[in-house]
């Protein structure tokens, strides 16, 4: 599914000593099975503009398209829009609240007004999808489980909704490397599973570099650069000025093409600044 | 949507008011709302009205602020007027059915309302005026007389403290969780009120979880503060009385007093 | 130099309701401290880190062994409050831990249960303040700022009742980029400047990368131990226990394992960049 944002801007307690635009006139395209990393700090907009994609806030001004749906100001049809979008928030395990595991997944689609056996089938599905092993643990109170299956299972949640478009707030957020290393590869499996357009929203940029099409940039409720990792990473002089942490390997890459103007700028995985700097010692030793 | 809420909101300007005192105020206010209760007459009004606005004025908050308090309160106050209106006995004037509207009537309800707003403003002036730890302090101070009856003046004190730090934090986690749920198809706005509170199932539980969760931290983080209760505990800020105090509770008992006078002698 | 924090022998079970055996949170774990360390402990969640922290302020008490803060045995009662004086502590949620509504008098809760007198206590929230860079939001209150500059608050609150040593529970682990770099600089001009001992718990490894000793901990024990250049040179391992090591330490590692003459113990661009131009 596809999502078209014009010129949307968002202002926060309008008329009122705490004025803020959040928003200021985003203009944007995701096409259908795009999957998009979406960077900035805190206050940089990007929780306001997920929001509005899931119609959990509606423009002050300005247009939204996803899909067939369109959202003004004035006009919305939400609850059809939600089906069709899942958002899984920041600590998504915060929301967690049923008996058990099943129950809290099946709370998603049985608001959906779905049968039994299909709301079966989905907790099964979306349980299987997170790497959560259904006989074992559906019968468990979430409340017992590890803080990085607590999180999987709220992921899961949003998954039995079986959303065109998932859109996840930084679902590494408090985990260590390992639990974040597993998130990743679940959101990796999943959208080349189901070729489904995901958003992913972070603050690191190692962890997205790698998974993503494209990267999108906030910076003060704008978009301030959109493109390839590699459009992007290039530019690292501004995501630096706009207090966004730029990988050791774009610095030490940096840092070499500042010795050597040969070195690929293209370079932000580790096994690509491998054979890069391979290849120049090689080169050295032979001239 | 829920950070709009405003009672108990401190609007710090500086002014005359907001550097009585603390504990000068709430005695004033309590003056103030026994005054509400003695006055009796047109006259008496005037004065309350008087007192109120003159207070406003010097607080320098726009009137206008301190009359949005009262918004959510409207409904109340109508209800109160119309019972008052309809159900006091005497003149009547005019006849709807079953039910009239007496002279006797109208003067009640206006009067009532009346009450009820300046009841209002009073209060939420010394909110407004005074920050919620300056007012905890006030009311800290003014129970220690009694804790040898056994009020925990201390105690009650840290309660309203930690209440008063948590709501935002609180409401901030209602909206998220709110969202989350809605996200995931919860309906929260719709149904009759059966389905509607068994609706609030999904809100409720994870903020009851959450706030146990932090009661739970927050109390291991203050015993690593080194916090025992209240004994041998200094404060960074003493209070202290000085001549605008003393002025401002001599205009608070000289309006107690003319009330009193008003209402025995004329 | 004195030993600030010595933990001897300190074994641990949390005490658990539906199981006969008890989980053995740490297990005969020794560390001593030196005043004025700079100790960063890693290890992912469950690994007994949090746990080990919380016996040096005296919040647990081992179930065998002795920890000693300042030569006091967080074991003698009539001792806790100097220990917690003494070995200060801050946690992982900021919001968790600030108790009073403005900064200011939320950095004075620590000294007025101490029982410091008014003006002492205003002069040391004031200097507090100014050690972490926030004197300016000395009357906001704490939900109007940002997660790292209220986990700076709780800093603050910890330095004024003059602490020889703290000790931080993942105090990033819920901070973006920005607020974690501000609260690590905080930590390091802490320890630097004002030679408080810290003992700084987390998972990020570019966190330990400036402190004088690394420690690693995996299942309640001590599985690594040195200078951070002696801990993140055993990539393998590190990378065996699930924990990240510095990207250009991995890149030079997997440049090792292509011939490539590099150190084992590069930790920044800096020093890759040097080694780099010495081979050419």
């Amino acid at each position: 599914m596809s999502i078209k944002i014009e010129d949307l801007t968002y202002i926060y307690n309008p008329k009122s000593p705490f004025e803020t635009k959040a928003l200021d006139r985003v203009n944007l395209d995701i096409e259908d099975g795009e999957f998009i990393g979406l960077i900035g700090h805190t206050g940089s907009g990007k929780s306001t503009l997920i929001q509005h994609m899931n119609g959990l806030i509606k423009p002050t001004t300005g247009k939204i398209t996803v899909g067939e749906f369109v959202m003004t100001n004035e006009k919305a049809k939400l609850a059809d829009l939600r089906k069709k979008v899942g958002l899984v928030f920041q600590y998504p395990e915060h929301q967690l609240f049923e008996e058990t595991v099943y129950k809290d997944i099946a709370f998603g689609p049985k608001n959906l007004k779905l049968s039994d056996e299909d709301v079966d089938e989905r907790v099964r599905e979306s349980m299987e999808l997170v790497n959560l092993d259904f006989e074992l643990l559906k019968d468990r109170s979430p409340f017992e489980l590890s803080g990085g299956q607590r999180r999987r299972v709220a992921i899961a949640g949003v998954l039995a909704m079986k959303p065109d478009v998932l859109i996840l707030d930084e679902p590494t957020a408090g985990l260590d490397p390992k639990g974040r290393d597993e998130i990743l590869e679940q959101v990796k499996f999943l959208h080349e599973k189901y070729n489904n357009t995901v958003i992913f929203v972070s603050h690191s940029m190692e962890d997205i570099a790698k998974l993503v099409d494209r990267i999108i940039v906030m910076h003060a409720g704008k978009i301030e650069l959109s493109g390839t990792p590699k459009e992007v990473f290039r530019q690292s002089a501004r995501l630096e000025s706009i207090g966004l942490g730029i990988p050791q390997i774009t610095k030490l890459m940096e840092r070499l093409r500042e010795i050597d103007t040969d070195f690929n700028p293209d370079i932000f995985t580790l096994e690509e600044a491998k054979s890069e700097i391979l290849k120049w010692i090689r080169s050295n030793k032979d001239a | 949507m829920l950070k709009d809420i405003t009672i108990g909101q401190h609007y710090p300007t500086g002014s005359f008011v907001h550097r009585l005192d603390p504990r000068i105020k709430i005695i004033i206010t309590f003056l103030y709302i026994v005054s509400l209760f003695i006055v009796s007459n047109f006259f008496g009004y005037i004065f309350v009205v008087i007192f109120v606005f003159g207070s406003i004025l010097l607080s320098k908050i726009p009137v206008k602020y301190v009359l949005k308090g009262l918004k959510p309160l409207m409904v109340l106050i109508g209800i109160t007027f119309i019972i008052n209106i309809f159900m006091t006995s005497g003149n009547v004037i005019v006849r709807f059915g079953p039910f009239s509207v007496t002279e006797e009537g109208l003067y009640q309800a206006f009067f009532m309302a009346l009450r009820l707003i300046l009841l209002v403003m009073g209060t939420s002036l010394l909110t407004l005026t005074t920050s919620p730890i300056a007012l905890t302090d006030g009311i800290e101070h003014l129970l220690n007389p009694f804790k040898k009856l056994g009020v925990p003046a201390h105690e009650l004190a840290m309660m309203m403290t930690i209440a008063l730090r948590f709501i935002p934090t609180l409401l901030e986690e209602t909206d998220k969780i709110m969202k989350a749920q809605i996200a995931r198809g919860a309906d929260f706005e719709s149904g009759n009120l059966i389905s509607r509170a068994k609706g609030l199932v999904p809100l409720l539980v994870p903020l009851f979880i959450s706030s146990f969760r932090r009661a739970d931290e927050l109390a291991m983080a203050m015993e690593a503060r080194c916090y025992r209760g209240g004994e041998n505990r200094t404060r960074m800020k003493e209070l202290k009385t000085n001549g605008r105090d003393y002025f401002a509770l001599g205009v608070g008992v000289m309006l107690i007093s003319i009330l009193i006078v008003n209402r025995v002698w004329l | 130099m004195g030993k600030i924090v010595q933990i001897k022998e300190v074994t641990f079970l949390y005490e658990s309701n539906d199981q006969e055996e008890a989980l053995r949170a740490l297990k005969d774990i020794n560390i001593e401290i030196d005043q004025g360390e700079f100790v960063t402990i890693i290890g992912h969640n469950g690994s007994g880190k949090s746990t080990l922290a919380k016996h040096v302020n005296a919040l647990l008490l081992p179930t065998d062994g002795d920890v000693l803060v300042k030569g006091l045995n967080t074991k003698d009662e009539e001792h806790i409050w100097e220990i917690r004086q003494t070995a200060g502590m801050v946690f992982q949620n900021p919001d968790n831990q600030i108790v009073a509504t403005i900064v200011e008098e939320d950095v004075a809760f620590g000294p007025e249960n101490l029982g410091i007198i008014p003006n002492e206590i205003r002069k040391r929230v004031e200097d507090s303040l100014k050690i972490v860079g926030m004197l300016e939001y000395r009357e906001k209150g704490p939900h109007l700022l940002s997660g790292g500059q209220k986990q700076r608050i709780a800093i603050a609150g910890v330095i004024a009742m003059r602490p020889d040593c703290i000790i931080l529970d993942e105090p990033t682990a819920m901070l973006d980029p920005s607020g974690r770099k501000d609260v690590i600089e905080t930590i390091k001009k802490l320890n630097k400047e004002e030679g408080i001992t810290i003992l700084n718990i987390t998972h990020f490894m570019e966190e330990a990368v400036d402190s004088d000793r690394v420690i690693v901990m995996e299942d309640g024990e001590i599985v690594l131990e040195g200078t951070p250049k002696e801990v993140f040179s055993k990539v393998d391992t590190l990378k065996k226990l699930g924990l990240d090591v510095p990207q250009v330490t991995d890149l030079a590692h997997e440049l090792r394992t292509e011939g490539i003459e590099l150190p084992e113990d590069i930790l920044t661009v800096d020093e890759m960049v040097m080694e780099l131009c010495r081979l050419k």
